[in-house]
């Protein structure tokens, strides 16, 4: 096994006197998908802050492999600087810019790279033709990712005008237009339907098969998680509890007690058990 | 539709009679009753028609008025969120085409029969108001940063070329780019304490930092003059050729050079054309502004900053970089604005000049060129319509704008067009593409 993408060891962040993530750690693959679970409020989303520059951890190491930059520690980027150095991240409410097109959208995730080709606008005003290419070149990268998530149809359409489903699709093909080294999506598939779930699944697959770039998920729907995640790591009131690959989890103890609480302490309703159950053991990957 | 207004009219009835009878009740020692000095001395008349009329007035209108708001929510309700009066393509081609229209007659104005000084004037008046408009329209309308002092930057244009000129000498030309560039240096001076600030702390801070630049210029005796401003500023010359009679030191004078027999109005028509030059180059900097990274980044800001962040953008840059931008419009307006009154004080930029500098860019809808061209206009030349109303003309003007702003909350354009589009671009090949992806 190479050296993990993303080594995160110790992080913790406090908020007042709430310890919400305490002292976690984990990895993620190149080329891999790696899904973060836990119940409401285990802290996974206080992760992903930390991790993509939102919050400032309080403790802990962040270490990002980038093969061309070397090592980077994130915890010490000003925050707009992590999805820079190819750590992007979408919303568990989606945060699109609603009045601007899809293809807008696109154009303006890949701002970093077109500033400085616009010669910070001097060149853009003129209309050189070395800025010119650039933008054709950044069209067609949108283009690309608008054709892959299947959004032709809606590309000059307001993007807060499309149905939910389509805006989750807008952020990811956002994200992606970015040309990210590890790509962290926060429950991506929170009011999709079966059907949508399913395609959401297949085109992560692909992406991670196609780009061989990381994935980090954090994710409730388990047919999903299980179906596609090479590995997975439970937090449970800001401590990692649990890591290891979809099977080992499934049957990991303190993960079923996590998830279903204590049989001895508390009766669950049969079907409510029985249904965390049928989840917790389905597969979708063909 | 017709059902609802018909089903609420019992209640509207109802509701307009009571309104009369309270009237009648009320109107009773008011209208009901007059004195009369007859010749025993005072005594009582009375005017019942006259009070039973205006019951009826009050009733009539009182009804009127509720119909028509019934009416209008109606509307509002049955009207789709966002649409307009016209369908997307067609508004898109219409504001187009009314632009390179006013563009062609704002060029031919000079030369139109009915032009005389007074029509330039107001034309110029409405042309540095475009050209403010446009300036707060990059930070208001395109970055969603909200700016109430933006008459700071026009302050600090009008007197960076006024006290060029008084201290140094230094003509129009040469001062308008330092204009600009002064102002935009402060406007990146006001964005860096503002940069965490949003909603009302915003507009305080703003609104603050208009009102101090004005005072000092006020206080500011030694250099500034203090309320008697700075007179004597230099008039712009065409490529060294003055417009007055008698041309200073050092300088041709246009009527000689050209042999065109002197008037007084050339000088007019020339400032006329410098500040519609100003207003058209302007304008073309802030669409293609618009159509690169920094304009996206701008208008990504307004929509979502933390979204922004997540794609590495720096909120701080695309912040600093669109008040500097409006500022340094606003300062090229300072700079024009100095060059034709000749004179300066403290007095033209009060706070009533950044409110209607952002009424423009509201009413002609956040972010649309067009929009703050014909809300400039609106601004500028209503209240010259207005002038037959001697004392109420600042009432109608403010009615006129509420009414507005009701009938259009958005603005009077607020459709946005987009900056480019995937439809009808040739689709590139595959290759391109795929050399485009990682």
């Amino acid at each position: 096994m190479t050296a993990p993408l993303l080594e995160v060891s110790g992080l913790t962040m406090r908020f007042g006197g709430l310890v919400a993530v305490d002292g976690v750690g984990l990895t993620a693959q190149t080329g891999a998908i790696t899904a973060l679970i836990g119940p409401n409020g285990a802290g996974k989303t206080t992760i992903f802050n930390c991790l993509t520059g939102f919050y400032r951890p309080t403790a802990g190491r962040l270490l990002l492999r980038h093969p061309d930059q070397g090592e980077i520690e994130l915890q010490r980027l000003p925050g707009y600087q992590v999805a820079r150095h190819g750590v992007v991240r979408t919303f568990q409410n989606i945060r699109l810019f609603p009045r601007m097109t899809v293809l807008e959208n696109l154009m303006v995730a890949q701002h970093v790279e077109l500033m400085p080709k616009s010669g910070f606008s001097v060149a853009g005003l003129l209309g050189l033709a070395g800025w010119r290419a650039a933008e054709n070149a950044a069209i067609d990268r949108a283009r690309f990712w608008i054709e892959r998530l299947d959004l032709t149809a809606v590309a000059d359409e307001e993007a807060g005008n499309l149905s939910y489903g389509m805006q989750r699709r807008v952020e990811i093909a956002r994200a992606m237009s970015t040309r990210p080294l590890l790509l962290c999506l926060d429950e991506p598939a929170a009011g999709l339907n079966p059907r949508e779930t399913a395609a959401l699944g297949q085109l992560l697959l692909g992406i991670r098969q196609e780009f061989g770039i990381g994935i980090l998920l954090i994710e409730h729907d388990m047919s999903l998680i299980m179906g596609i995640s090479d590995r997975i790591h439970v937090v449970e009131y800001g401590r990692k509890i649990a890591e290891g690959t979809p099977a080992e989890i499934r049957s990991d103890e303190r993960v079923i007690k996590a998830y279903l609480g204590e049989p001895e302490e508390e009766e669950m309703p049969a079907e409510v058990a029985q249904d965390l159950a049928q989840d917790l053991s389905q597969e979708t990957r063909p | 539709m017709a059902s609802t207004i018909i089903a609420r009219l019992p209640a509207r009835l109802r509701d307009a009679a009571l309104a009369a009878l309270l009237a009648l009740v009320l109107g009773i020692p008011f209208i009901g009753l007059q004195t009369l000095s007859t010749d025993q001395g005072l005594a009582i008349g009375t005017r019942w028609p006259w009070l039973l009329a205006a019951a009826a007035v009050i009733f009539a209108g009182r009804l009127l008025f509720a119909i028509l708001a019934d009416l209008l929510a109606e509307r509002r309700r049955t009207a789709r969120a966002g649409r307009s009066l016209v369908s997307e393509a067609l508004a898109g081609r219409l504001t187009r085409g009314f632009g390179i229209g006013a563009a062609l007659f704002a060029l031919t104005l000079p030369f139109l029969p009915f032009s005389d000084r007074y029509v330039l004037d107001i034309g110029m008046t409405a042309l540095i108001y475009i050209l403010l408009g446009m300036g707060l329209n990059v930070t208001v309308g395109l970055a969603g940063l909200l700016d109430l002092g933006f008459v700071a930057f026009y302050a600090i244009g009008a007197y960076t070329f006024a006290l060029l000129s008084k201290f140094f000498g230094f003509g129009f030309w040469l001062s308008l780019p330092l204009s600009g560039l002064v102002a935009a240096s402060f406007g990146v001076l006001l964005s860096l304490p503002i940069l965490r600030l949003r909603g009302d702390y915003l507009a305080i801070v703003t609104l603050g930092f208009g009102e101090i630049t004005r005072i000092i210029l006020l206080n500011w005796q030694s250099l500034t003059g203090g309320p008697n401003g700075v007179s004597g500023i230099p008039r712009p010359s065409l490529f060294g050729l003055s417009f007055d009679r008698r041309p200073p030191e050092g300088l041709g004078s246009f009527h000689e050079v050209t042999g065109i027999a002197f008037s007084g109005e050339h000088r007019l028509m020339f400032l006329y054309f410098v500040a519609l030059g100003l207003v058209l180059v302007a304008s073309w900097g802030v669409w293609r502004l618009r159509h690169l990274p920094i304009g996206r980044s701008w208008e990504a800001l307004r929509e979502d900053e933390i979204a922004c962040r997540s794609l590495g953008i720096n909120p701080t840059a695309s912040k600093v970089s669109a008040y500097a931008t409006g500022a340094f419009l606003g300062g090229l307006a300072g700079c024009f604005f100095a060059a034709r009154q000749g004179f300066v004080s403290p007095e033209s930029f009060t706070f009533i000049e950044s409110a209607l500098i952002l009424a423009i860019v509201v009413l002609g809808g956040m972010g649309s060129q067009i929009g703050v061209v014909i809300a400039a206009l609106f601004i500028v030349l209503l209240p010259e319509f207005a002038r037959d109303f001697a004392d109420y003309r600042m009432l109608i003007f403010g009615a006129a704008m509420i009414l507005i702003m009701i009938w259009r909350p958005q603005g009077l354009l607020s459709n946005r067009e987009p900056t480019l589009r995937l439809a009808g671009r040739s689709a590139a090949g595959d290759s391109a593409a795929k050399e485009a992806t990682p």
